[in-house]
């Protein structure tokens, strides 16, 4: 039980001082998005049914390649930030940081496998 | 971290059933949320039978009949009966209202009354707003001027005037704030539709001179931002005002001043 007036405990320790720059970067990326994924689906699409041969030759081609890289990289970045909105509201206190910290390692181990999957396909 | 079962104590229980008025014939049953600080029992749902014809039109009046008639330990706030003072905003079949302005034939079968959601209980119908008054006086809901004050008036031309509209009204019952899920999982940090229409108010009022330091105090993940856009404010407000729209007009200032 702490003795703290009703002021001090609404206000807390005040302001953040971030969370426009966030807010405006998670618009961008929803924006990016809105046209990122149908070209990742489209580009996807043209790839499946293939054989092992073509499916290379198809990912070997540079527009292909750039639209999948974009749309994981994007698509994931995203992820990662919703992840932690979901888990702010949620979660509290040191549970809330150690899960945060264990979904930005998962999406970024993501990312990561993604890239390479793709270098190996392309080259 | 979000509890998603109510403690055993307060777990609601069935209560008391109360006899139906004798010789009357338009009867509705109204089920009643009971808690007690002082007698250390779990909340109960009392069922109450009211005379419609010999009752007014609104929720409220049907509360004050019981209240008077029946069961005068039934505790509620309430003072102006028309939707100025926002004393009577409890949760009626579901939704955050005033019971003032809240007609019962607006309601199929039973009516169901509720505290207002999410919020600690004080008796019965009666929340525990401290909080919420507190984040309210934490936007500082007064005129701000650096400028030495005019001999007669600050003048406002009637554009700037109408931009106040559809939020001046808000009369500060609560209903939206506790219909959020944001204000329900983080009310400690997030100031809730209700303060942030405010801060909108003051914002946004063309006499102020403290714009960029209101928007500084709101520019944190938590205060501002825990805002989804769920809506439900706006869909529960006993005014017909829109707090999320406030809200995403001050996202917008926040977004110009930044980017």
């Amino acid at each position: 039980m702490r003795y703290l007036t009703d002021r001090k405990r609404a206000q807390g320790m005040g302001a953040g001082g971030s969370g426009t720059q966030g807010h405006w970067r998670m618009m961008v990326r929803s924006m990016i998005m809105v046209v990122l994924v149908p070209l990742f689906l489209i580009a996807l699409g043209k790839g499946i049914g293939g054989s092992y041969q073509e499916v290379l030759a198809y990912f070997s081609r540079p527009i292909p390649v750039i639209i999948v890289a974009l749309a994981l990289i994007v698509g994931l970045i995203q992820l990662m930030h919703e992840a932690q909105e979901a888990i702010e509201d949620y979660v509290h206190g040191v549970a809330e940081k150690l899960t945060i910290v264990a979904t930005q390692a998962f999406c970024y181990t993501l990312i990561a496998a993604s890239l390479l999957a793709l270098i190996k396909l392309a080259l | 971290m979000v509890q998603l079962t109510l403690p055993k104590n307060s777990r609601i229980t069935t209560g008391k059933t109360w006899p139906k008025p004798e010789g009357a014939s338009n009867v509705r049953k109204f089920q009643i949320y009971r808690w007690n600080p002082d007698d250390g029992q779990n909340p109960r749902v009392d069922t109450y039978f009211v005379d419609m014809d010999t009752c007014g039109p609104m929720v409220l009046d049907a509360l004050i009949k019981i209240k008077n008639e029946i069961d005068p330990t039934l505790t509620f706030r309430r003072s102006c009966r028309e939707g100025i003072c926002g004393s009577c905003a409890m949760n009626i079949d579901g939704i955050n209202t005033l019971a003032c302005i809240y007609g019962m034939d607006e309601i199929k079968g039973d009516v169901k009354i509720y505290p207002l959601p999410h919020m600690p209980v004080v008796k019965d119908l009666i929340p525990d707003l401290t909080h919420f008054y507190a984040q309210h006086a934490s936007i500082m809901p007064w005129l701000e001027t650096k400028t030495n004050r005019p001999a007669k008036e600050w003048k406002q031309s009637i554009e700037d005037r109408k931009k106040l509209d559809g939020l001046y009204e808000c009369v500060m019952c609560a209903s939206c704030s506790t219909s959020c899920p944001s204000y329900w999982w983080n009310g400690d940090r997030y100031l809730g539709p209700a303060a942030l229409l405010h801060a909108y108010r003051w914002i946004i009022d063309s006499r102020d001179e403290a714009t960029g330091e209101r928007l500084d105090e709101l520019e944190d993940p938590f205060k501002l931002y825990r805002c989804h856009t769920i809506m439900n404010c706006a869909k529960t407000c006993p005014k017909g005002l829109n707090p999320a729209k406030a809200i995403a007009e001050i996202k917008k200032m926040m977004v110009d001043r930044a980017v």
